[in-house]
């Protein structure tokens, strides 16, 4: 179920293909992201407006719900424990918390040196959260919206072909003031975007 | 002698570490830090850093989705957020070790063992990183040794009980000079209600850097370029 605001949005428009984000989100806003193609893992990490040090937590997160998939109900812990955002709606069922973000460095090991060139979410991170303030230090596990990646009995686990349709939606109402960094994910060596980045709409919707 | 110990003339440290503490130390390019689980215990939390330059450090996905596993043992390796290589695991006669679940805090132990005031491994990380002035924003998803978590299809996740036996050990050999940080403290989905903080034994040895044939090194593509990234560094 998708949530129909009642009033007019805040802020709603399209992030092109391979591009950064951030974005506050106040308390009682809710975010909503629309992956438009189908298929686009958007990176994603959240923090503390007013204090960027309390950030996502994956792993106090997944623990906290033992299970390590985001989707509908899920609330995203901060490193302090608290609830950053809750998932208040879901139209794929799973979205991913350990793949993490690709970089240019790790796209050098993974796929070959002279890929370190290569755009990556790391470098979309930084451009997104240096005008803030921040950087390489806040980087932490992010989520990985509408990205597959099962992990089998043995501890196995690949970013295999996805099951986000064109239109699918994610909801995020924000606990509290919250900064919302964004990393349109433009790899193009495996099938995290099945090779083809697309846009996004992002909106805020008022609370 | 027991099976885990070092030949005495390459120990350059050796040291019990006692349940609920931390510690930390520098493991030098070409020399080996042995964990060795002398009782069977609970875990224990893990940190390093590039040692030259902390704001490099161990990064969990990469380490995971490079060597498409979240198990760690023998033959595999750390992978900092830069694609270098800061340990290669040489040996391992545990088998399991974690690379998902994070670390205990003070709400956790408090709803684990209740009525017990006991250490967590984030204000352990906490403290002793203040002593190598790093803090909050320096503690990124960590490591637990001698720890399975299993993942079931759907997600669920478990701390599979019975890995940990006394006397089994983790070689982790220094790619670069690394700034290793540990918590010997319950692994976070420890169900308690017993808060079994049992001591550890670190041992610093002279090992040798990785050979051109080496086990980690050649393991796979993306080992050799993790390795050539690293030694990248070293060049004279």
């Amino acid at each position: 179920m998708v949530t129909t605001p009642t009033t007019e949005p805040v802020y709603d428009e399209v992030l092109p293909a391979r591009k950064p984000w951030a974005h506050v989100v106040k308390a009682g806003q809710t975010l909503r992201i629309v992956d438009l193609g189908g298929n686009q893992a958007v990176d994603f990490l959240v923090y503390n407006a007013h204090d960027t040090a309390e950030r996502y937590s994956a792993a106090d997160t997944i623990t906290a719900q033992g299970n390590i998939f985001v989707t509908t109900g899920t609330k995203l812990l901060s490193n302090e424990g608290r609830a950053l955002m809750t998932v208040l709606s879901d139209t794929v069922g799973r979205h991913d918390t350990l793949g993490g973000a690709c970089s240019c460095e790790s796209n050098s090991v993974r796929f070959g040196l002279d890929k370190k060139w290569q755009h990556a979410c790391v470098e979309n991170f930084l451009a997104a959260l240096i005008p803030y303030g921040m950087g390489k230090r806040d980087l932490v596990s992010n989520i990985n919206f509408f990205m597959n990646v099962p992990v089998s009995g043995d501890g196995t686990l690949e970013i295999v072909d996805g099951i986000s349709d064109p239109g699918s939606v994610v909801e995020l109402r924000a606990e509290m003031d919250v900064l919302v960094a964004i990393s349109n994910c433009p790899q193009m060596n495996n099938p995290c975007n099945g090779y083809n980045p697309t846009p996004i709409r992002l909106t805020i919707l008022p609370g | 002698m027991t099976s885990y110990e070092v030949q005495q003339d390459r120990v350059i440290w050796d040291e019990v570490i006692p349940g609920g503490s931390y510690w930390s130390r520098v493991i030098r390019r070409g020399t080996t830090l042995r964990l060795v689980d002398l009782e069977g215990g609970r875990g224990v939390s893990f940190l390093c850093y590039n040692a030259d330059n902390p704001i490099e450090r161990y990064n969990a996905a990469d380490t995971g989705k490079i060597q498409f596993n979240i198990f760690l043992t023998r033959g595999m390796v750390l992978y900092s957020d830069m694609g270098r290589v800061l340990f290669s695991i040489t040996d391992d006669t545990c088998g399991y070790h974690d690379t998902i679940a994070g670390c205990s805090n003070a709400t956790t132990v408090a709803s684990r063992y209740p009525g017990v005031e006991v250490k967590n491994a984030r204000d352990n990380f906490l403290n002793c990183l203040a002593k190598h002035n790093l803090g909050k924003r320096d503690i990124m998803p960590n490591l637990n040794f001698f720890s399975r978590v299993q993942v079931a299809p759907e997600g669920g996740l478990t701390l599979v009980a019975g890995v940990a036996r006394p006397g089994s050990y983790i070689d982790l050999r220094a790619e670069m000079n690394v700034l290793a940080v540990l918590s010997n403290t319950p692994h976070p989905l420890d169900p308690g209600p017993e808060y079994r903080a049992t001591p550890i034994r670190a041992i610093v040895w002279r090992s040798a850097a990785a050979s051109t044939d080496d086990l980690c090194r050649t393991r796979c593509p993306e080992a050799e370029r993790g390795f050539q990234n690293t030694d990248a560094l070293f060049l004279a």
